[in-house]
């Protein structure tokens, strides 16, 4: 709708409908993104955490850098202190005597990788498969959906704990594990999504003029699908660092050591009662996290949907 | 004819429930014959005719198709064999033992999800954009963030440790062991419920049934009981499936915080000692009870939504 | 006194480009047994103005001015005051029946909850009388299907339906939003002659929204042309049709094929579009679109009143009005 306004606004006169097709989804994009972008920079929430997200990703990267202990270092000398400026130890030591703040950050390094990668994994599969359920349709899109509705139904968290059981807890297995569980709501959406581009003007003025199927879904599809797309990713991550802190917290995820968020909650809670900071610090690092994303993912759905809003 | 709508539509959904029950047996058998090492192995050596004596004993002598269907076979029949770890005891037995308990503290908690997740939401979706609506979404936001295994520990510094108002853990089947367990399992659900409630109101209360409703001359009250109230919770109906599952996969989590003898508990040991029967074992069943949970909130969702349970008759 | 008396109204929308005002100082009355139609294009501004007398604006929507009926002003109602008159004095149908009905609720509930609640009637007698309102607005089989849902109706049937509602409590005025706007065609005019009907049979009066002026002509006493949230031109249908004062009254007109007068005048649509509330021209709002615009079109037209309750808002002379100043401040302060 805007598209028409705009293209007349700027005086093109366009008769080829191929090049109308792309130039008005050039335009409707371009448009689409900066009001998002706007809507998006209103919401308070949001920004903040956006901004609280920023600084936790440059402390967990640089953090242990800058710090003078190791993950591992035992500092015999101070064993379950409770932070202090004077031992060096901010956020206090466990009852090994490990610097609670590095190893909160390291942990961190894990839970953030842990997220992003199984996300990743769970993006492409559920994209390609989405993509070419709701492209294809029909018998090929009945057939791969009644697939995903079954799968739907398993007990995924438990195949998780399975894998993890059977196949050792390697780091990458827990990337994929977690990542291939994921992929079912995202390959339902861009189904969806899929489907109602199909049948927009510019993709049907594409095919009229020839484009072969692979450069419509690269051109065409993929593009649009980019909004719902990064929303889900937003609202995925948070998700695959729960389920990541979730099997650490059983001691079925991440081994020492490696650490992590969940296996440093873990570890924290046994001694809670005596020194509550080694459960404190890293739990809220993990719940600060969880609630920025969601906050982020949140505003994203928001700006890029407006309709939601009222 | 509201009867025969529903019964056909629970005959589809019940047949479409088979395919799916079978993968989830199959994904799980494979899955534990192809792991690297038998559940014998981390014992020390074995002589070789104990060892053939073992493996015939549970079969792992046969073929593997012909392991799978007898294994097939034997959970159609309720059958989910000896538990590899608890020598004395079938995994029909540990789960008999230990679900009732799980069962409790679930529904218990899903229970006060429901009516608090949806009170909250139709609050704050009556006092949109207010403080109060503010406020209260934020917490729930929380309430979605904060992990089960974060909260469980500090409720129990707070409530136990510190104030020393409830036990720290146990189980007696008392209230006094089940408010922090059930409360802890409950609050993300609260929250998502929430959540989920104050959107589906807030589109209803923008529909043109609610304008016509109101131009009625109805009384506020009765707006929302009456005309808003069923739409807007069909979303939180739908969401009860899912539920399910979180409470399960919850349940191990607080199951071992509380130091509670539910199945979660089980599971997680046998996942551990790689009780391969045990672990399977409990897989399928909570396949099972998510499933038949599932197909139960169907039902409701149908029951409650005239277009279903008419136009599946007709 | 008129049944309802509206003087002053504005309805204002808050929206993030600004505030929109949808409707700019309405002054109108409906007389008991009349027929009043709105008529407008789309954006006009006629659904706002009865959505605010019946109190039913959007949240981001605020609404001053005056609305009595039988001397009460509805504006001022508390909510709860409002719902003694809503449904039991002034009904109202709305333009989409598709979605105007609760779908989780069987139209037996729907219907006899007006009258119990309103009338105090046990169940039995609610439903009895609901049943006789559906026959009255000649639903099939009644008692059948008032055991039915919304979705077994069809979108005539659905209407019918309603109206029946609005009928139930024998109400003076019944607004109708575009009753027929999203009807097939043949549904349309049977609609259109249900209603006509029903004034002839009861004693109620109507406001009658809809942006086609054809349809209007033989079930209404007096018309109101809206554009952009304003009074252009009111009057008898007469005078509408036969005399029309405002150049886009005429454009209307000459834009609907009519069977009273032979021509050979291809029909003609007036250029362009509504102009947009956020960005109105100065001076007459309908200048940019009009044919007969000349330079003093670009100050503030003037409001034409004549005794016989005649009205033009327009630069040119309106026979036998005057201006008149006081509904000019009422109306047209920006």
């Amino acid at each position: 709708m805007n598209s028409g306004v705009e293209l007349k606004d700027q005086g093109l006169e366009i008769k080829d409908p191929f090049a109308a097709a792309l130039a008005a989804e050039d335009i409707r994009g371009r448009s689409l993104w900066v009001d998002a972008w706007h809507r998006l920079l209103k919401n308070r929430a949001a920004v903040v955490s956006g901004f609280i997200m920023a600084l936790m990703v440059m402390m967990v990267i640089f953090g242990p850098m800058l710090l003078p202990w190791e993950g591992d270092f035992t500092d015999w000398d101070n064993t379950s202190t409770p932070p202090s400026a004077q031992t060096g130890h901010w956020f206090g030591t466990d009852a090994v005597g490990r610097d609670i703040m590095v190893r909160t950050l390291e942990g961190g390094r894990i839970s953030l990788l842990v997220g992003l990668v199984a996300t990743l994994v769970s993006l492409v599969i559920g994209v390609s498969y989405g993509a070419v359920a709701g492209y294809y349709g029909g018998m090929t899109d009945r057939v791969m959906m009644r697939i995903v509705d079954i799968i739907y139904a398993l007990p995924f968290m438990f195949f998780v704990i399975l894998l993890m059981v059977v196949f050792g807890r390697h780091i990458v297995l827990i990337f994929v594990a977690i990542g291939a569980v994921n992929w079912l709501d995202m390959a339902r959406i861009v189904r969806g999504q899929t489907l109602s581009l199909k049948n927009t003007e510019f993709v049907e003025a594409a095919r009229a003029c020839g484009v072969d199927h692979q450069s419509i879904i690269r051109r065409h599809i993929i593009p649009n699908l980019l909004g719902v797309v990064m929303v889900y990713v937003t609202l995925t991550i948070p998700q695959v660092i729960l389920v990541e802190s979730f099997l650490s917290f059983l001691g079925l995820g991440v081994q020492e050591p490696m650490s992590s968020w969940g296996a440093l909650v873990n570890d924290g809670a046994q001694d809670m009662e005596s020194s509550p900071w080694t459960l404190i610090f890293p739990a809220m690092f993990l719940t600060i996290t969880l609630y920025c994303f969601n906050y982020i993912g949140d505003g994203m759905r928001d700006a890029l949907d407006p309709k939601d809003r009222t | 004819m509201i009867q025969e709508g529903i019964l056909r539509h629970a005959a589809t959904r019940l047949l479409g429930l088979i395919p799916t029950l079978l993968l989830l047996i199959t994904i799980a058998f494979f899955m534990i014959r192809v792991a690297p090492g038998g559940p014998f192995d981390s014992e020390k050596v074995l002589p070789p005719e104990i060892r053939a004596n073992l493996d015939a004993k549970y079969h792992l002598d046969e073929p593997l198709l012909q392991q799978y269907f007898r294994y097939l076979g034997q959970i159609m029949s309720g059958d989910f064999g000896p538990s590899f770890q608890y020598k004395d005891w079938t995994v029909n037995e540990l789960i008999a033992r230990g679900f009732p308990v799980s069962a409790t503290v679930g529904g218990l908690a899903m229970l006060l999800a429901f009516v608090l997740g949806t009170l909250i939401g139709i609050t704050a979706a009556l006092k949109q954009n207010t403080a109060t609506d503010y406020s209260v979404m934020g917490v729930a936001m929380l309430g979605i963030s904060i992990p089960n295994f974060v909260i469980a520990p500090l409720l129990i510094l707070g409530t136990a440790v510190y104030a020393g108002w409830l036990p720290a853990g146990g189980w007696d089947w008392s209230w006094q062991r089940m408010v922090l367990p059930v409360i802890t399992l409950a609050l993300p659900v609260i929250a998502y419920i929430a959540r989920l409630t104050r959107g589906s109101m807030i589109e209803v209360l923008h529909s043109n049934y609610i304008r016509t409703a109101r131009a009625k001359g109805l009384p506020e009250r009765m707006v929302i009981r009456r005309h808003a109230f069923k739409p807007a919770i069909l979303p939180v109906i739908s969401y009860m499936g899912p539920a399910t599952a979180a409470l399960i996969t919850g349940s191990v989590v607080i199951e071992r915080i509380y130091s509670i003898p539910g199945l979660g508990s089980y599971f997680v040991q046998g996942a551990l000692n790689r009780d391969y029967t045990l672990v399977m074992g409990v897989v399928i069943f909570y396949g099972i009870v998510i499933i038949v949970l599932n197909f139960i909130v169907d039902l409701i969702y149908a029951w409650l939504n005239p277009r279903i349970r008419y136009d599946e008759a007709s | 006194m008129a049944l309802l008396e509206v003087t002053g109204l504005q309805v204002e929308f808050d929206t993030p480009e600004g505030a929109v005002k949808a409707v700019n100082g309405m002054n109108f009355e409906v007389n008991e047994g009349e027929t009043l139609a709105i008529v407008g294009e789309s954006g006009a501004g006629k659904s706002q103005l009865v959505m605010a007398i019946m109190g039913l604006l959007a949240e981001n929507g605020s609404a001053s001015g005056k609305a009595l009926f039988r001397g009460k002003d509805l504006m001022k109602m508390k909510p709860k005051e409002l719902n003694t008159v809503r449904g039991r004095h002034i009904a109202m149908i709305f333009q989409d029946p598709m979605t105007s009905l609760n779908p989780f609720l069987s139209i037996e509930k729907q219907m006899t909850e007006v009258a119990m609640h309103h009338q105090g009637l046990p169940r039995d007698e609610a439903r009895a009388h609901a049943v006789e309102m559906l026959r009255a607005v000649r639903i099939p089989d009644p008692e059948e299907r008032i055991l039915q849902y919304p979705h077994e109706y069809s979108g005539g049937m659905r209407q019918r339906v309603m109206i029946a509602m609005g009928l139930l409590c024998e109400p003076e005025l019944l607004i109708a939003d575009e009753p027929s706007t999203a009807l097939d065609v043949t549904i349309q005019a049977q609609i259109t002659e249900l209603v006509s009907e029903l004034r002839q049979e009861t004693r109620m009066a109507i406001i009658l929204i809809t942006h086609d002026l054809a349809a209007v002509a033989e079930i209404s006493d007096r018309i109101i042309v809206m554009y952009a949230g304003e009074v252009v031109e009111a009057g008898s249908v007469d005078d509408i049709f036969y005399r029309p004062q405002h150049p886009y009254t005429r454009g209307l007109l000459a834009s609907v094929p009519r069977l009273d007068r032979v021509s050979d005048d291809e029909l003609q649509a007036i250029p362009g579009n509504p102009p947009n509330l956020l960005e109105l021209p100065s001076g007459c709002r309908f200048r940019d679109r009009c044919v007969e615009a000349i330079e003093q079109c670009s100050e503030k037209p003037p409001l034409w009143v004549s005794a016989d309750g005649r009205v033009s808002r327009c630069v040119m002379e309106m026979e036998g009005g005057a201006i008149e100043p006081a509904s000019e401040e009422a109306g047209g302060a920006e």
